[in-house]
């Protein structure tokens, strides 16, 4: 039977698992290199393209298209279409609350997506088959599909405020930050691939603590999450996305302008003659927290990829 | 099992869950209406990202504010492009504003499902507007605005003298065979690769059927049969149908225009890409970049006058608003000439009354700007205002996409009008 380890990442992996060895001669030709670079320069090019145009007026983003120089800071250059994204668009506001929205729906969407995977692998109850098939099931029932009746409960639900110094009932999340967040912290995806991944941490640690007299909880927070480093990252990462995403439902449930979050800010340069200078502009503020998050978890979240086989 | 038995912590947790909800229980209910609170009249617009028409409102709402200490409006902006979304996803919500801007095609459909009430406004104001401005629907009008748009054929003159065709005027157009000329031969000279942008790089599907229906309409053939707007049969695929498929396919066949232009055709067309370009008075402030050699036309007369699409953005009141009377007076309130004169000049768009293009500069008969104006006048045909249009839009500019990109014309104009009659029938013609 194979010894499990746990390596540096934090990846559980079979003692007997054969490590990577360096690459093949082929794959370290010029060849190889040329063609990665190409590949590499072939995926940056829209976001370099982005980039570029957010510094150049309309009409040269326009008369550079056939050339190269559309990749290039070059021409009439400036940080004007900057200034306009900050006239038009209340961009730091936005800025703010999609960082909020997403930050909180990652958070919270870690710990009870973590804690539902947790219950269905570590623990032994009756239901938990069917529970996790319905969890699943649920994957393949697109948004747009349920957005409507959604709107309407969350339209119904009550919500507890302060008027005048008293406690007060209200009924109806929208137009608020809670309808933003709260019916996204549940995610079948994320369950699954954390009950995915808690499935490959031996359960004699389990024993061992439970031996040691350790409760629920106490191995969840102590030994499986500590071990799931990976599996959290590529949470964050796959919560944060279609949160810091989210164009419909905000669009549907929120009116009041300092409520809603970037994406919905991108429609602002949808004129009739549009500004796509400024919408560049706009574009690249708000890939930039995107970027940095990607960066910063990107070792963990293709570790995890790589080892619990889901493609995001 | 014993460990999923509620022990002595469980069950204090379970107590002061309870006692808490007990206690939040005992609360107040705090009430909240459609269209705004008491003495608050909600007031939505499509313009968030355009600083000069929101600027505008913004301004009338503070003057209204400011003329009277009944009611409050509070302005809440939309993004134009999602603002419909917004709009319905409201109404299912029962949470529409008292006051909201709509597009005119769309107010018949919001009327019929019960969105909108009519307006109850003096008839003298409503008497002075342009006919393009007032929404109609079973004979009552539903909203009303502050200015219309127009389309136009903007050109190069260098391009037009260098072929040797002449300018065409308001009441002097281009017939049809002048601008299959005109096509031919600055085609024939190769300075431009387009002659002619239709700027079909928007995929909008309103852009489609606003930009390219009066064509059809200028052929004779029309969206819907507006004698009881209950069939397209025969309009949208007759032989005058027919022919402007023909003819639209025929354009980039003949390499006069692209099938699919780049996403701002106007650009391409300042940059020399293309002789003339089919576009809005939204780029007659571009058009300036090119000098005394930017100039606008009417677009061609096909056989039944030249055509061009009437109605914009206008205001109307939610069936919901609490405070009717109130969301009427402050439609009269903002249709003062004033501010039709204001968002006219601020805007460029075409003043909703002729009180009103007397105050701006270049409105007034013979000025720079009255080409819009007489050209509306004169040519904008409405778009069906029927509740079905939302589906007649849609299915068009599907249409004319496959017409475009080379399919069979008559084939796809009678799946339009099947797909058309089919949508009428189960919606039991919209009440007509």
């Amino acid at each position: 039977m194979a010894t499990i380890t746990t390596t540096r990442d934090g990846v559980p992996r079979a003692a007997s698992q054969p490590t990577r060895g360096r690459p093949g001669r082929g794959f370290g030709t010029i060849g190889g290199y040329l063609g990665r670079t190409i590949l590499a320069l072939f995926f940056a090019f829209p976001i370099i393209f982005m980039f570029v145009s957010s510094l150049k007026p309309d009409d040269q983003i326009f008369a550079d298209l056939s050339s190269l120089r559309a990749f290039l800071p070059v021409g009439d250059i400036s940080m004007d279409n900057y200034k306009d994204v900050f006239d038009t668009v209340p961009a730091w506001r936005f800025l703010a609350n999609s960082i909020g929205i997403s930050v909180l729906t990652v958070v919270l969407g870690i710990l009870v997506n973590s804690l539902a995977a947790f219950a269905l692998s570590r623990m032994r109850w009756r239901g938990r088959g069917f529970v996790l098939a319905a969890i699943i099931a649920t994957l393949v029932v697109p948004f747009e599909t349920f957005a409507l009746p959604l709107l309407w409960w969350a339209n119904k639900l009550p919500w507890l405020v302060m008027q005048n110094g008293q406690p007060m009932w209200t009924f109806g999340w929208l137009d608020s930050y809670q309808v933003q967040i709260i019916p996204f912290i549940a995610n079948a995806f994320s369950i699954y691939l954390y009950y995915s991944y808690f499935s490959t941490i031996p359960k004699g640690l389990d024993e061992a603590a439970r031996i040691d007299g350790a409760s629920w909880f106490r191995i969840y927070r102590s030994i499986v999450m500590p071990l799931s480093g990976p599996a959290t990252a590529t949470v964050a990462i796959l919560t944060f996305l279609p949160a810091w995403n989210q164009f419909l439902w905000p669009l549907m449930a929120v009116q009041s302008e300092n409520l809603r979050p970037v994406m919905v800010g991108v429609q602002y340069f949808f004129q009739l003659d549009v500004a796509w200078g400024a919408m560049m502009a706009y574009a690249s503020l708000i890939t930039i927290p995107v970027l940095a998050l990607f960066l910063s978890f990107q070792r963990a979240f293709i570790g995890s990829i790589a080892s619990s086989g889901v493609k995001g | 099992m014993s460990r999923f038995m509620i022990g002595r912590r469980g069950t204090a947790v379970l107590a002061g869950v309870t006692t808490a909800a007990l206690a939040l229980s005992a609360c107040g209910v705090a009430s909240t209406s459609s269209g705004g609170s008491a003495g608050e009249l909600t007031l939505w617009t499509h313009n968030a990202g355009n600083p000069a028409e929101l600027g505008v409102v913004n301004q009338i709402v503070a003057d209204y504010n400011a003329s009277q200490s009944k009611y409050t409006v509070k302005l809440q902006a939309f993004p134009q492009e999602s603002y419909n979304d917004a709009v319905v996803a409201a109404a299912t919500a029962k949470k529409l504003p008292c006051v909201l801007d709509a597009d005119a095609p769309t107010v018949p459909n919001w009327a019929y499902a019960g969105y909108l009430t009519p307006l109850d406004l003096p008839q003298d104001l409503v008497s002075k507007q342009l006919k393009s401005t007032l929404g109609n629907y079973q004979g009552k009008l539903y909203s009303i605005g502050m200015y219309d748009a127009a389309l136009g054929l903007f050109a190069r003159k260098s391009a037009l003298e260098a072929a040797g065709v002449r300018i065409a005027t308001v009441d002097n157009p281009w017939t049809a065979q002048e601008f299959a000329d005109a096509l031919a031969k600055i085609k024939a000279d190769g300075k431009y690769q387009y002659a002619f942008d239709l700027g079909t790089g928007d995929s909008g599907t309103e852009w489609w059927t606003y930009g390219y229906s009066p064509f059809l309409q200028s052929f004779g053939g029309d969206l819907i049969d507006r004698n009881g707007y209950k069939t397209a049969g025969g309009v949208l695929n007759g032989d005058a149908a027919l022919k402007w498929a023909t003819w639209f396919q025929g354009l980039v066949k003949n390499g006069y225009t692209p099938a699919k232009s780049s996403t701002d055709a106007f650009a391409d067309f300042v940059n020399g890409k293309s002789a003339m370009v089919w576009s809005g008075i939204w780029h007659s402030g571009n058009l300036s970049k090119l000098g005394a050699d930017g100039i606008v036309m009417p677009p061609p007369d096909f056989g039944n006058g030249p055509k061009i699409g009437g109605g914009s953005w206008q205001w109307a009141v939610s069936s919901t608003c609490g405070e009717k009377a109130a969301a009427m007076d402050y439609i009269t309130f903002s249709l003062n000439k004033k501010y039709l004169a204001e968002m006219a000049e601020k805007q460029n768009v075409i003043p909703a009354t002729e009180e009103a293009a007397a105050m701006v500069d270049g409105w007034q008969p013979g000025g720079a700007k009255r080409f819009f104006l007489d050209e509306s006048a004169k040519y904008a045909t409405i778009r069906p205002p029927t509740p079905g249009y939302p589906f007649l839009t849609t299915t068009f500019a599907k249409a004319a996409q496959d017409i475009i990109a080379g399919g069979d014309p008559k084939k796809i104009l009678d799946q339009a009008v099947s797909d058309i009659d089919a949508d009428l029938k189960a919606n039991n013609h919209y009440g007509f």
